[in-house]
């Protein structure tokens, strides 16, 4: 037979997302359903001064309005952040209380403050605009930089500050600075995103009064997870009678791991008046309360030889948690942004020092990439920069120190298992054209447009992630996953999984493994996922964890089934379990030559006395039916690395930046689908190069959200892409047994150094900030152009 | 309140609506056409593009009052037959789709593209394509599965 894992299959679930047969939150109706609206601060900071709701309760429809006090009253939690933090001076790191509904103080626009609950939306909307909200408007927090100077947001909490870390050795750094011939220093801003997942965030929350028993549909990343916040942390119910359902997702990228103010209050008020609550976001509510990334401002320095080696690198950041912690918003700007900003080379001495800032903006949380986009930003700059000012070619310069041989044990935190960078460079120089840059260049000038080229090589650290790391670095629980494997008497397989797919394709992909490992038709494989009631505990979608860590467990499941499958077979063919052996499906003893295959055995595991002779096939120990499930707690991250080159043209009369090549060579290790695969990184490119050139979420000093909506947020459109180039190395992972690492943040994390590296390059090494819009490159060219003249 | 008629996937429907309901709400709450989706508030991302009198249309731009008596296709009647438009077999073949909610305004584009020019280059695809938003492509296989397409049809 055939492997399915490395072939190309067409996906499972693509016939039912062509034919308007998927089934979004947004799709979901339940009989006598009401519709929520929640009312929201039009203020970035503010405290209530009243709240009256007596004229919207009059409203025509209403069935019910609920504000922060209530919520209070029945000690319903608030958000939670998912990782504590130390800083350097040992302290705990501090995190305001965030509740459902805000009752006292409001601190980012969009932050709600009330419920109205109606018959019809348009009842529910035409009542929220009765409510009525006496604000004292306070003067906001902004400013990432400045934020550590701004008024107090948070009672108690100083300077804004969540935490000072430090990660690294601030004395080795500062004698390798001192041994340094040059040192390279840059400032930068790694400008804010809005994920935008296509699908705006929804749920509808029912309570079913008999069972005693909220179930809740929502765009979740992460259903299982979701429930056990919204258990442990807010007290909407006990685990057993809370049932979370993510039926199909369009699209998250990190927007959709953290529960939301909108999940705990449906699913409290849904109990509450005894009814289906309907919620869906409109876009303009996603911009304002769906979590933003990035947001960092970085000074770095890297300490050099003049022959060009690394010596030392220093890493000062202030990043932006927005108005209060989430789920992933303190590890994301430290452990997932830490370990990885020393990059791909070995430099003996480096720290990062984070502080960790309350704004009155959106909260900042994981963002496809998440802290690993803007370390690769913050190395991959300044390691362009030092070659401009060394002299030395950029690709040469990187080769000179990457590490030599592998494990490679990296400055910070990670032993890297496995990799080959060099070939990496090669292949990705080969298929950019590299050498015929500078004849690409020269016509660009004959045109009258400048030309650039611009490098990353990148490695990132996901598979998040072995416990015991996870633990020792401060999150609350293990980031393990499990899949349960079963069969049914009659031979088809289901596979109950922890993962979650938001578009990554796993009904297709997991089948493959399931597939190669039982020896089972694909067609005969069912994935199951998203809900709660179906399946075992598992901790969802992100940080590229579905295969490395999920993928894993269906493996490890499947494994057991063989065993079993052998020690039956043993006893139904009367010999030893070590005689047996499996192969595409059917358990054969080596010496006699007979045979079972996995469907018989399947079914005398359920039906003994059908097909056989009445006597149990089971041996002494073994019961009854074929069942099997794994938890599987990875031994290290896994290490997706590769090397990246982009070629931009710029027109310096309009400032206009074209994107006319991108290469990009990654090493994702084994690849399952390579089809899935290359959307993948396509798919992350996109949002990598937006980064770039486009996308920008800008707030004004008053904390009012500029770009809220498409005609201000530049979403990536068809034709602002070329043709990728996609290629790949291949490394298998050492430390599980697929040999996989993960590709679905990797474009996302090398496409914006590579594509500001080429228009740095073009410009003739100005720095201009992300996004590099026509206006600001424009205003470089003009620079270029005085300073090129001064020169003549 | 008025009386909407129309003749939607080749069936007649005439339901009682709010004057103001637009044609995507008409679709997916009246007539429970939830392949139809709403990705926005400002008519920018595509999501909800139906053919109307066999052209494409945000659906979210019209009130269903403005294209009554009108015939309209949503993507749960591009099949004939139980058999997938040239279109969607393409998407299928080469990826051209992953979380899938943007993909039925984006293949409805797309067979109207192919109405209008048989044999698209990847800029003409690309240019067409700019009002329908996708975050989860990079649509290289979009542009691809048209080309597909545009040898099928």
């Amino acid at each position: 037979m055939a492997s399915l894992v490395g072939s190309r299959v067409e996906r499972k679930e693509d016939k039912r997302f062509l034919t308007g047969k998927g089934r979004y939150t947004a799709d979901i109706n339940l009989a006598n359903q009401t519709y929520a609206i929640f009312v929201r601060s039009p203020h970035a900071r503010a405290s209530i001064k009243k709240l009256n709701i007596d004229k919207a309760l009059k409203s025509s429809g209403v069935v019910s309005i609920l504000t922060g006090k209530e919520i209070a009253d029945d000690k319903i939690g608030g958000l939670i952040a998912g990782w504590a933090i130390r800083s350097e001076d040992g302290t705990e790191m501090k995190c305001p209380g965030n509740p459902p509904l805000a009752k006292d103080n409001v601190n980012f626009v969009g932050d709600p403050v009330a419920v109205v609950i109606a018959e019809s939306l348009a009842e529910a909307k035409e009542a929220a605009e009765k409510v009525e909200v006496d604000y004292k408007v306070l003067k906001a927090v902004t400013s990432t930089a400045d934020a550590m100077n701004g008024d107090t947001i948070h009672e108690g909490i100083d300077k804004n500050l969540c935490f000072d870390w430090l990660l690294g050795d601030r004395q080795k750094v500062k004698e390798a600075f001192d041994k340094a011939d040059k040192v390279i220093s840059i400032d930068i801003i790694n400008n804010r995103l809005i994920p935008n997942a296509m699908e705006p965030r929804a749920c509808v929350a029912d309570y079913n009064a008999a069972s005693e028993e909220i179930t809740l549909y929502t765009t979740s990343q992460n259903p299982h997870l979701s429930r056990l916040i919204m258990s442990a942390f807010g007290n909407v119910a006990p685990e057993h009678k809370l049932r979370v359902v993510a039926p199909d997702v369009g699209g998250g990228f990190g927007s959709k791991i953290n529960v939301y103010n909108e999940d705990i209050v449906c699913s409290w008020a849904a109990k509450k008046i005894n009814r289906a609550i309907k919620w869906v976001a409109e876009r303009s509510e996603s911009f304002l309360t769906d979590i933003h990334g990035r947001d960092h401002v970085t000074h770095a320095e890297l300490a050099v030889t003049k022959d060009g080696k690394f010596l030392g690198f220093k890493n000062e950041t202030i990043a932006n948690l927005g108005a209060y912690a989430r789920v992933f918003g303190t590890v994301t700007p430290t452990y997932l942004f830490g370990p990885c900003a020393t990059g791909v080379y070995e430099i003996p001495a480096a720290y990062t020092n984070v502080k960790a800032v309350y704004t009155n903006t959106a909260p900042v949380d994981a963002y496809r990439g998440a802290g690993r986009p803007e370390a690769t930003y913050t190395i991959e700059r300044l390691v362009e920069k030092a070659s401009m000012e060394l002299g030395i070619d950029k690709t040469e310069l990187r080769i000179k120190n990457f590490p030599t041989a592998f494990p490679f044990k990296q400055t910070l935190v990670h032993t890297v298992d496995s990799g080959d960078y060099v070939a990496g460079m090669e292949k990705a120089k080969q298929m950019a054209d590299y050498k015929g840059f500078e004849a690409r260049r020269k016509e660009s000038e004959a045109k009258g447009k400048l030309r650039g080229i611009g490098v990353t090589s990148y490695f990132e650290a996901c598979g998040i992630a072995p416990s015991a790391a996870v633990m020792s670095l401060g999150c609350g629980v293990g980031l393990w996953e499990s899949a349960e494997v079963r069969f049914n008497p009659t031979g088809q397989v289901t596979v109950y999984t922890g993962s979650h797919s938001h578009g990554q394709s796993h009904q297709t992909t997991f089948a493959q493994i399931a597939a190669d490992e039982l020896g089972v038709p694909i067609e005969n494989i069912d994935i199951v996922h998203g809900d709660t009631d179906k399946g075992t505990f598992g901790m969802g979608t992100y940080g590229s964890r579905s295969l490395a860590v999920g993928g894993i467990a269906i493996v490890n499941a499947c494994k057991k089934i063989v065993e079993k499958g052998k020690r039956v077979t043993a006893k139904m063919l009367e010999a030893n379990p070590e005689d047996v052996e499996f192969k595409d499906g059917e358990f054969i003893v080596s010496k006699s030559n007979k045979k079972k295959t996995i469907g018989e055995v399947a079914f005398a595991c359920y039906l003994p006395g059908v097909r056989d002779e009445m006597k149990s096939p089971l041996p002494e120990g073994d019961e009854p039916g074929l069942k099997e499930t794994s938890f599987y707690d990875p031994s290290n991250f896994s290490f997706p690395a590769g090397t990246h080159i982009a070629e931009v043209e710029i027109d310096p009369e309009t400032g206009q930046v074209k994107l006319e090549k991108y290469t990009a060579c990654d090493d994702f290790g084994r690849i399952i689908n390579p089809m899935v695969v290359e959307g993948q990184v396509h798919g992350g490119l996109a949002q990598g190069i937006g980064q770039a050139l486009y996308e920008n979420a800008e707030y004004d000093e008053t904390g009012q959200l500029m770009t809220g909506s498409y005609m201000d947020y530049t979403m990536p459109r068809a034709d602002n892409f070329p043709e990728f180039n996609i290629g790949y190395t291949c490394t298998h992972a050492t430390t599980n047994p697929l040999g996989v690492k993960g590709c679905g943040e990797a474009g996302a994390i090398a496409a914006p150094p590579t594509v500001m590296n080429a228009v740095i390059d073009a410009l003739g090494g100005q720095e201009v900030t992300m996004p590099a819009t026509a206006e600001k490159v424009w205003k470089a060219c003009k620079n270029l152009k005085k300073s090129n003249a001064k020169a003549a | 309140m008025g009386k909407i008629s129309l003749e939607v996937n080749g069936r007649k429907v005439e339901k009682e609506a709010p004057d103001n309901t637009l044609l995507s709400t008409f679709l997916r709450e009246y007539l429970q056409l939830t392949g139809t989706h709403i990705g926005c508030d400002t008519s920018q991302c595509g999501a909800c593009v139906v053919h109307v009198d066999g052209n494409s249309l945000k659906s979210c731009t019209a009130l269903a009052a403005d294209v009554n008596g009108s015939k309209v296709t949503t993507i749960e009647g591009l099949e004939t037959n139980g058999k997938m438009h040239p279109m969607q077999e393409a998407f299928k073949k080469l990826h051209g789709l992953q979380c899938g909610f943007c993909t039925p305004g984006m293949v409805m584009s797309a067979v109207d593209l192919l109405q209008k020019n048989k044999k698209p280059s990847d800029t003409e695809i690309r240019d067409w394509l700019e009002g329908n938003i996708c975050r989860c492509t990079g649509y290289q296989n979009i542009v691809a599965a048209v080309k597909e397409a545009a040898t099928k049809i």
